[in-house]
């Protein structure tokens, strides 16, 4: 083929439909509002929400996993431009991290030391595990199918931003059932259900984000 | 003319083109083709492939251009998004090839265009390659870019709707794009 037909070619395919900032907005939108119904339709949000949201443990478990699902958010909406530095929105990933630290030790100062083990393994550590990766499936679906259009450097990376966001995402609809309210528990149990899902975004993206 | 003016040239024809003016979009293709051409074939050189490859991996470049242009923030500069491509899609399109690049790739806006044209003919068959698209889709290729007729004129050839030429002629790109890389498989 002629360099310069094909040139003729793009040139008549000019017009771009939709910017990919503006599809991973509505992917966000839509794979958040589908897991919040799912939520809603399956186990519900705890019965005792009204009074439990004024403890300070379940707000900072809000706090934190709203913190954590708008950085990770913020590396997404940046992972798939070619060219871009990541490192300013990848260390900004410290923050939450730097927060669960904080409330991990006032923690442990203020609960007595025969009450840790309890709070760490609260009541439902295995539901946890299993509902956060639910819960983060169609946030995932979503930014992957979005970042195919997009150019990531680092594909593996790209899928691992996605999951991280969309475990973030998850474990913040799943902060309003979950009944284990200790930074202890969420320092151990949201994590490993949040990595999970990062991990599945790095071996789906590896491959799959390639272009 | 210096780098810095020919990239705010190339970003303002990009965003013409991102709002659908088809004539500028045609003038920064023409216009970064050269220096795609003269990267290309300085690598080509290098491992001693012919000039048509190079021309094959010009092609792979401008349909990644084309296919990842969303992805372009008009409120930032262009040459290093557009360095970004092609680095990725050079030393992938190369490295399918069974070439590998082991030397950094050098800036768009700052390598000197290619000085002979050639007749910038890839080895990709243009007629074997239009054999493998599907209908309409062929019959859309064929029209714009072997008879040179624009998106309204095949429309009327071929009694279509303006949008479905649209989207079976974006269809088509995207398929290829990934005949390209079918042809060119061979480590995965």
């Amino acid at each position: 083929m002629k360099t310069n037909d094909l040139i003729s070619l793009l040139a008549e395919d000019a017009p771009v439909g939709m910017r990919l900032g503006r599809m991973l907005a509505l992917a966000l939108v839509a794979g958040g509002v589908v897991s919040a119904l799912v939520l809603l339709s399956t186990v519900g949000v705890r019965p005792n929400l009204a009074t439990a949201i004024e403890t300070a443990r379940v707000l900072f478990k809000i706090g934190f996993t709203l913190v954590l699902a708008i950085v990770a958010c913020r590396l997404v909406f940046l992972v798939g431009q070619p060219g871009r530095s990541l490192k300013a929105r990848g260390f900004q990933l410290a923050v939450p991290g730097l927060l669960l630290a904080i409330a991990v030790v006032s923690e442990l100062l203020v609960l007595p030391s025969q009450a840790w083990t309890a709070s760490l393994i609260g009541r439902n550590a295995g539901f946890c595990l299993f509902f956060i990766p639910v819960l983060s499936l169609a946030p995932l679906a979503g930014f992957l199918i979005v970042l195919r259009n997009g150019a990531p450097d680092n594909p593996g990376l790209a899928g691992a931003s996605a999951g991280l966001a969309a475990g973030a995402i998850a474990a913040l609809l799943y902060a309003f059932h979950c009944p284990d309210d200790s930074p202890l528990f969420l320092s151990v149990w949201y994590s490993i259900a949040v990595l999970l899902v990062t991990a599945a975004g790095y071996f789906v993206g590896r491959r799959w984000l390639r272009w | 003319m210096n780098a810095s003016t020919r990239e705010q040239e190339w970003a303002e024809w990009m965003r013409s083109a991102m709002k659908g003016d088809t004539q500028a979009y045609h003038r920064l293709l023409s216009s970064v083709t050269p220096h795609l051409r003269a990267m290309a074939r300085r690598r080509c050189d290098q491992f001693g492939a012919p000039a048509s490859e190079a021309e094959d991996v010009v092609q792979e470049v401008l349909l990644a251009v084309h296919l990842k242009r969303a992805t372009w923030d008009p409120d930032r500069p262009i040459g290093p998004w557009l360095s970004a491509i092609v680095r990725n899609k050079l030393i992938d399109s190369l490295r399918r090839r069974g070439r590998h690049v082991n030397v950094p790739i050098e800036d768009v806006i700052a390598t000197l265009e290619a000085e002979e044209q050639g007749d910038g003919l890839g080895r990709m068959d243009a007629v074997n390659m239009l054999e493998r698209l599907k209908d309409p889709q062929r019959d859309i290729v064929r029209s714009i870019s072997l008879e040179g007729a624009g998106v309204r004129e095949t429309a009327d050839r071929l009694k279509m709707s303006e949008g479905a030429v649209r989207v079976a002629l974006h269809r088509a790109l995207k398929s290829l794009a990934a005949l390209y890389r079918s042809e060119t498989r061979e480590d995965e």
